[in-house]
């Protein structure tokens, strides 16, 4: 038997610095507005994430009904379209799951987790907040500009971008979305450096990097890669508003729109691709590692059983995280860059499948000889597990670069980043938040909304996505408002699109049910005590629940064993805390 | 117990939903069949592999489910079964990435019988250009684009003027013929794509792409845009159609040189006007 982990006798190092004094606010404003308290910043984060999801989700209805039933819908016209689908995809890449995973899972997580009293830097973490609220408003002012938000894709990609034949590419939409794009990056690299910062400096005594639970791991890693990809967004970003208003061309070529010879000459359209997905293709697993993280911990909680091969899962997050910035040009297979790029990247791609796979053989491996309480966020968790294995595995048809070629832009590839960045992870964000809610407000959400949400949301958005891949294998083409009468479409096609969105209409409306049920438990949920789910990382052994401003009281917590002594043979409970100094030896199994 | 039973109906409904479902590609009609196997391999694969976790999973749901007074296993790791499941994977991504690299060297290798075709996007129609007689296609630049010449040819090149331009109309081309589509765009991304065909490329502003078929049944096939390229990407829509080289030849005798079009005195006489 391996020893996965140090033993707790390896005792506890000494402090070696006193404590530093926290900041504390010391009015109504500074305490619950321009509040330096992660927690407090983490909500801020989340509610202003979520306020604005639910504008995509909106969005996300228009364009379904449009497809479903071309035709029927006189304010959908092609320019509307393709605006529903820029802002849908853009808010949901960006300014929710990001800001969700990063700056509301990680504020609210990483200090507690880590045993730490707050962020390293306060101040920097409120800015971050009220930056990212400055990019969001941003976006919200483009639907209200003249001429609508931009219609451009959420790739933007150039030269169309900043052209009249685009809706917003030659009135202020393109504009507001650069700078949105460039406020937020500001607001998060000024989060992402508390983050990082944080896990290394900020742990309390014992908490050695090893014995940290998944959820930091993988909200770690994330961070440090968006610290590097988010930067070749933010040239972009510059270079084409400067391509929009100053004439210059970075990105644009000698060309001829509608007639008209354009002053444009020299630049490379292609260039900005290679830009946009040096970010792009991190920012999947800037979305992804978290919720791998956050999963983990979920499953290893509610299976009441450690998690399968911690530092296998360690290691994989780690080079995921390193791999992802070697794959980004699977995204331009068919875009014109040199055929031999193809050879390179579709390895790469599928050489990243196996630390991937490894990672879902741990979380299943991990149910085995469980203790399997089938809990809301179990479920979420279990869910997780089949969308992302079927989005994984449809990504090894778009990663290999020869097969790529009849799929690329048609609906298969909707259809695959859906289920896999989409469905995904946002089922451990719901996950996480049935699990993580009692500690927020110190009562359980509704178990029979959780059960009736998990369901409609899990089999709901597997019919809506799961026969979508065969819309594209068929060979309808996405980013069409309507297809039109073509010969290779038949008729049941129209009635599968149909079918897809009376689904998504029912899969939107239980979110509401959800909202509900976070509003509604805020008041009449259940009582949860301090540590409902009776879970070992520190974040629950909290003296009070929810902790108030500097988490510990008047001492932080000493660890002594990992985050997954769950069920170790001999011990009185079914779980030991992590600053837990009793004398069970953890990691290895009595003989 | 149910969400066992609902994880089983997963599986079984996908593998069901895959046979019977009448949603499949269109048949083929270029020499890419390979492209059809690899992906047909990638299905089989995949499909093992979500079928072996998700049931799996719904065993391990089912057989250690809560139960009073039943303590889970303690196993941290176990370093055997880690790499024995890294191998397997490993072998099976290899299964994939082998035939999958090996049709894309063919896919970038386009035979020396190839005969040219030029494409040439614009937002939202797609216009042709055959090299004529000399087998050669003229220079071109998209700064040389005007209303009488489109496609911006180049008028000083000798190449250029026996070159075949189809302007907005439907592309024809011989059967069993290879031909090496070379793409150019003259304002922003477009992609040529007909589904039939499986293979498409992006056209980008200031350089040439290409790609290369063989077609291999007469009919008339649908072209689409396959890159967002504006309010019109849904309407770019054109034809090619395959045809016998009989009626390929006949279809070409009725077409125009650029020369032709290019003459002040047949422009003249188009508008009903003498110079």
């Amino acid at each position: 038997m391996v020893d996965a982990t140090p033993h707790a006798e390896q005792g506890v190092p000494p402090a070696e610095v006193p404590e530093l004094e926290l900041y504390h606010p010391k009015s109504w404003w500074t305490t619950y507005v321009f509040s330096q308290d992660a927690k407090v910043i983490a909500i801020q984060y989340s509610g202003t994430a979520i306020a604005i999801g639910l504008v995509a989700l909106v969005l996300s209805w228009l364009m379904r009904l449009q497809l479903g039933f071309p035709g029927t819908f006189d304010f959908i016209t092609p320019e509307a379209y393709y605006q529903f689908m820029t802002m849908h995809g853009m808010i949901m890449v960006i300014y929710l799951l990001t800001a969700l995973f990063l700056g509301g899972f990680g504020n609210y997580l990483i200090p507690l987790m880590v045993g730490a009293r707050d962020m390293v830097f306060p101040y920097v973490n409120m800015l971050s907040y009220w930056i990212y609220l400055l990019a969001v408003l941003v976006l919200v002012v483009s639907f209200f500009a003249p001429g609508g938000p931009t219609g451009a894709g959420w790739t933007l990609y150039p030269p169309q971008a900043i052209l009249s034949g685009t809706p917003g590419g030659q009135s202020a939409g393109i504009i507001l979305m650069l700078v949105s794009l460039i406020l937020f990056i500001i607001g998060f690299t000024m989060g992402g450096l508390n983050y990082v910062v944080t896990v290394i400096q900020g742990r309390t005594r014992g908490m050695t990097l090893m014995r940290m639970p998944l959820t930091v791991w993988g909200i770690f890693t994330a961070t440090v890669m968006a610290l590097l990809a988010f930067p070749a967004l933010f040239v972009a970003c510059v270079m084409m508003l400067f391509d929009r208003l100053l004439g210059t061309s970075f990105f644009m070529p000698a060309l001829v729109e509608m007639g008209q010879q354009l002053s444009y000459g020299g630049g490379s359209p292609i260039l900005f691709q290679h830009l946009f997905w040096f970010f792009g293709h991190p920012e999947v697993y800037i979305v992804a590692l978290p919720a791998f993280g956050i999963v983990s911990d979920l499953i290893s909680t509610h299976a009441r059983k450690n998690i399968f091969g911690y530092r296998m899962m360690v290691w994989a997050i780690v080079i995921i995280g390193a791999l992802s910035f070697i794959v980004w040009a699977h995204h331009m297979y068919v875009s014109g860059m040199h055929p031999w790029f193809g050879f390179f990247f579709a390895t790469t791609t599928l050489i990243i499948a196996v630390p991937t796979a490894i990672k879902v053989y741990n979380w299943v491996l991990t149910l085995w000889r469980g203790d399997i309480h089938l809990t809301v966020p179990m479920l979420f968790a279990l869910a997780f597990i089949v969308t992302f294995v079927n989005g994984g595995l449809t990504g090894l048809f778009l990663g290999n670069v020869v097969v790529d070629v009849p799929l690329s832009d048609t609906m298969f590839v909707v259809a695959h980043f859906h289920m896999v960045m989409g469905v995904a992870p946002i089922l451990v964000v719901f996950g996480a938040l049935y699990h993580w809610y009692p500690k927020i407000t110190g009562r359980m959400l509704n178990e029979g909304m959780g059960q009736f949400h998990f369901w409609v949301t899990f089999i709901g958005a597997y019919a809506i996505f799961f026969p979508m891949h065969y819309v594209g294998l068929v060979g309808v083409p996405r980013r069409y408002p309507e297809l039109g009468d073509a010969a290779f479409v038949t008729d049941s096609v129209h009635t599968l699109n149909a079918f897809i969105t009376v689904a998504a209409l029912i899969v939107g409306f239980a979110q509401m049910v959800f909202l509900f049920n976070l509003l509604w438990s805020l008041r009449y949920g259940r009582e949860a005590g301090g540590n409902p789910w009776r879970a070992t990382s520190l974040e629950w052994q909290t003296p009070t629940t929810p902790p108030p401003h500097g988490n510990w009281g008047d001492e932080r917590p000493v660890v002594y064993r990992w985050a997954y002594d769950y069920s170790v043979p001999g011990a009185q409970q079914d779980f030991i805390a992590q600053n837990d100094p009793g004398p069970q030896r953890a990691g290895v199994r009595p003989a | 117990m149910a969400v066992a039973l609902i994880l089983v109906l997963v599986v079984v409904g996908s593998i069901l939903f895959h046979i019977l479902s009448p949603w499949w590609w269109s048949p083929i009609a270029s020499n890419w069949n390979y492209i059809d196997h690899t992906l047909v391999i990638t299905f089989w694969i995949t499909g093992i592999v979500f079928a072996a976790v998700v049931l799996f999973m719904a065993y391990c749901v089912f057989r250690f489910r809560h139960r009073e007074g039943v303590k889970a296993d303690y196993n941290p790791e176990n370093k055997k079964l880690e790499w024995w499941l890294t191998i397997v994977t490993a072998v099976g991504v290899a299964a994939m990435l082998a035939p999958g690299l090996y049709v894309w060297s063919q896919f970038i290798t386009v035979p020396d019988d190839a005969t040219e075709v030029e494409v040439v996007a614009q937002q939202w129609q797609w216009s042709y250009r055959l090299p004529g007689e000399d087998g050669r296609l003229g220079k071109s630049d998209s700064r040389l684009v005007s209303y009488e010449n489109p496609l911006g040819i180049d008028p000083d090149d000798p190449n250029g003027q026996d070159d075949v331009v189809i302007e907005a109309a439907d592309l024809h081309l011989p059967q069993d013929k290879p031909v090496k589509m070379l793409l150019r765009s003259i304002d922003v991304l477009h992609d040529f794509y007909v589904p039939e065909f499986r293979a498409k490329m992006d056209m980008v502003p200031g350089m040439i792409t290409y790609f290369w078929f063989t077609p291999t049944r007469t009919g008339t096939f649908e072209v689409l845009c396959a890159e967002l390229c504006g309010t019109g990407h849904s309407y770019m829509r054109g034809f090619v159609v395959v045809d016998t080289d009989e009626d390929y030849e006949a279809w070409l005798e009725g077409q125009s040189t650029f020369a032709q079009l290019s003459a002040p005195s047949t422009l003249g006489s188009a508008d009903g006007v003498e110079p």
